[in-house]
């Protein structure tokens, strides 16, 4: 049977048939519905982990113990995973280990495009990258039999256009669950200095080994055409390749790592020119010209970015379909939804004028305009740190008017180890978590803290209150953003303490509550078009040539606007 | 039989991937082989997004590119504007005549451009201008603008009305099936209602 599937669902599914037991993850775009599809199979047991370390870890626990695991994150979540992965590798595997990552070049929902190749590289593991939804599942089974085969993790490599694309999938039963008997083995599984000496050993072999078998491996596969234009690609950029040089030869790897080098230079030998087309870094390319083959690949193209086929197209064949010029027109950037509890944080944030180090999340976007409510932003939990940095390079006076501002699931992530740093090394920072009870930019996943599993189990909820308390906080309270004067009371008294504080600013995520109240509306007579009411940079309000204007059909009623009208222009509408 | 190349762009929120869900399912179920391109995460926010939709005996890349999409459905004008380098020579735009005003606009440090509709007719030859929020609206539902367009998209494709009835049947929300389905006719049975100098195809 055949279905159409998104390739993070096309991974779930691959999961599935390879009678997977655990599955982990924290989510991330693009990577997010791969676990959330996997908890859809009763047969897996799944959990969203409070980061992508943790999920390692326990998928490492499950492999040793005999089960087959699999991990999933994003590019960055690799970079929180990387202990784990490293060491894991000298470790090998019990039951298969599949670690799924999920690169995002052109950075449509990430904060860097750093290229995870490179990784599999250093860490000395395996990595098979897929082109489309059929290849994602294969490959994943695929990934399970070499993880045991050759007594190693192996990573699966996604793009974005490759987890959120959707292709056919032919449908396989699934294997049942086989469990490998767990033998207690400390000299594979104990890695202190003695043991992983001897594990090292056995890495460098196992990749030569697979050096060598891969030129055999059908997903290596050479698609012989005309030999004056030679291609080898992997993964998503093979499908641009193959759009627009369908008369060209390939050299398709379904293993990016390590590369198949007797099929490589015996492709090389048979084409006139050879081309390695893959996207960000020149991992290919860089290694094939280490070998005396001469290639031509970032000369023609960048590493920033997406590769398209109309790009390569004109790279290689000079020309092109003729374009209609692109229009200058006002931007569209994504911006906080209306209702959002944290557009009263940063409207707070700007009125005190106070410098923000910021966290990754939805209210990141309070970083735009009109909020601009965030001065720096870097990786996940790192807002905690910065401000903390911030106050010891300059000194408490200075620092009075700087806060980290943080979510509630990306305080768990990696966030209370920054807070435990502030009181164990005697700072003085005040740190906003904003709570809207979800993991909410990634698409509404739950977290420690809400109290419910990733299959929907109710389970006690992670008391973000008693975490603070316990670190050494003395300060901490729990605030409604959407009462502004108390929100801005309790900002001024927190920066002008002498001790370090944690404000709790709680209320839901808006599109959590789907009742929504009545929108609201403009008396004209009242309204002044002083223009305060658009500081707050909600999409529903609009400034028209005429005046101030409530867009109904966005409005959710939250009513904030009314406390920062001094004219009280702004009415509900039933009264 | 040769590709078919849809783009969908519109903004986040406005219900462009149900339309490129609906388009997949029901080019898979003509036998087609299919890839379908979608946004997910920070865009979703009230950005601007896209989706590609190809189908056709063999599909490689699951993007369509500038200057190859056969037809260009917007679900706001200005992004209809935005995207329209992304049709090919004679391509067809289907425009909804909705404005959403984005941040730069709202906060006034940007014009939403006031003849979008005018230049969008002097660049391209097929245009069909439809305003899909007004029927919306009169059928009591919001949220159905989404089927009106895709009901003037199925008088320009090859595929029974019957079908897309299914298809449509099988993916919205059960409850809103029948708000769903009179959008669609209404998108169906409209002939082209021309802006001055929109032409008809």
């Amino acid at each position: 049977m055949k279905k159409l599937m998104l390739g993070n669902q096309a991974v779930a599914r691959g999961a599935y048939e390879a009678g997977v037991a655990v599955a982990t993850a924290y989510p991330g775009t693009p990577s997010t519905e791969i676990t959330e599809f996997i908890a859809k199979y009763d047969e897996i047991y799944a959990e969203w982990s409070p980061n992508e370390k943790v999920a390692l870890e326990v998928a490492i626990g499950a492999s040793i113990a005999g089960g087959r695991a699999i991990v999933s994150m994003k590019h960055v979540g690799l970079n929180v995973a990387a202990d784990p992965l490293f060491t894991a590798s000298y470790a090998g595997v019990n039951g298969g280990l599949v670690i799924v990552v999920a690169d995002d070049p052109g950075m449509h929902s990430s904060q860097n495009e750093q290229d995870s190749r490179l990784y599999a590289r250093s860490a000395h593991v395996p990595m098979l990258e897929p082109s489309d939804s059929q290849e994602a599942k294969d490959y994943i089974k695929l990934a399970f039999e070499l993880s045991e085969t050759y007594d190693t993790p192996v990573i699966v490599r996604l793009t974005t256009r490759v987890a959120h694309s959707q292709s056919m999938v032919e449908l396989a039963k699934p294997e049942s669950k086989a469990f490998k008997e767990y033998v207690k083995n400390p000299k594979k599984y104990v890695m202190m200095p003695a043991m992983a000496k001897a594990r090292h050993i056995a890495v460098e072999q196992r990749m030569e080994k697979l050096a060598k078998d891969s030129c055999q491996f059908e997903i290596n596969k050479v698609e012989e055409g005309d030999p004056s234009i030679g291609v080898i690609a992997s993964g998503i950029v093979y499908q641009y390749a193959k759009e627009v040089l369908p008369e060209a030869s390939f050299l398709k790897l379904g293993m990016v790592h390590p590369l198949p080098k007797d099929l490589i230079l015996d492709f090389a030998s048979k084409v006139d020119k050879l081309y390695v087309l893959e996207e960000l870094e020149p991992v290919i390319e860089e290694q094939i010209e280490s070998w005396g083959v001469q290639v031509i690949g970032k000369e023609l193209f960048s590493v920033q970015g997406e590769y398209s086929s109309n790009m390569i197209e004109r790279a290689i064949k000079g020309n092109s379909v003729i374009i209609k010029e692109k229009k200058e027109l006002p931007n569209r950037p994504p911006v906080l939804c209306p209702g959002c509890p944290h557009r009263a944080v940063f409207y707070n944030l700007k009125k005190l004028k106070l410098t923000a180090m910021g966290d990754i999340g939805c209210y990141t976007l309070g970083a735009l305009s009109p909020l601009e409510g965030i001065d720096a932003c870097i990786c996940m939990g790192a807002s905690i740190g910065m401000a903390h940095g911030f106050e010891k390079a300059r000194g408490k006076d200075f620092s009075k008017k700087v806060v980290g501002v943080i979510g509630d699931s990306t305080f768990i992530h990696s966030g209370i180890g920054g807070l435990i740093d502030i009181v164990y090394n005697k700072g003085v920072s005040t740190i906003l978590i904003l709570d809207n009870s979800i993991t909410a930019m990634t698409g509404h996943q739950d977290n420690p803290a809400t109290g419910r599993t990733i299959k929907g189990e109710v389970v006690p909820a992670l008391d973000l209150v008693a975490l603070v308390k316990a670190t050494g906080i003395h300060n901490v309270r729990v605030i409604d953003p959407f009462n502004l004067k108390e929100s801005e009371l309790a900002l001024k008294e927190e920066i002008e303490r002498d001790e370090p504080s944690v404000i709790i600013f709680k209320r839901p995520c808006a599109l959590l509550d789907k009742s929504q109240a009545s929108p609201l509306k403009v008396n004209e007579e009242k309204c002044t078009s002083c223009g305060l009411c658009l500081r707050l940079g909600c999409p529903a309000i609009q400034k028209k040539d005429d005046g101030i204007f409530i867009n109904d059909a966005l409005c959710n009623g939250c009513k904030l606007c009314t406390q920062v009208c001094r004219f009280n222009a702004l009415e509900g509408v039933d009264y | 039989m040769k590709k078919t190349n849809i783009l969908i762009v519109g903004v986040g929120g406005q219900g462009t991937l149900l339309t490129s869900r609906v388009l997949g399912s029901l080019a898979c179920k003509m036998g087609y082989d299919v890839k379908v391109s979608e946004v997910h995460g920070m865009a979703q926010r009230g950005g601007s997004v896209v989706t590609h939709v190809r189908f056709g005996d063999r599909v490689s890349s699951p993007l369509i590119e500038e200057g190859r999409a056969d037809i260009l459905l917007a679900f706001e004008k200005m992004e209809a504007l935005r995207w329209i380098h992304y049709l090919k020579e004679d391509g067809m735009l289907i425009v909804n005549d909705q404005a959403i005003d984005p941040m730069p606009v709202i906060t006034g440090a940007a014009q939403y451009p006031d003849d979008i509709l005018n230049q969008l007719v002097n660049e391209i030859s097929n245009v069909f201008v439809i305003n899909a929020q007004e029927i919306a609206k009169e059928i009591g539902n919001l949220r159905v603008s989404n089927s009106v367009l895709m009901g003037v998209l199925a008088q320009y494709m090859s595929i029974e009305k019957e079908d897309w009835e299914e298809v449509l049947r099988s993916i919205v929300p059960p409850k809103t099936v029948e708000d769903n389905l009179k959008a669609f006719n209404i998108g169906y049975n409209t002939r082209i209602e021309c802006e001055e100098g929109a032409v008809n195809i």
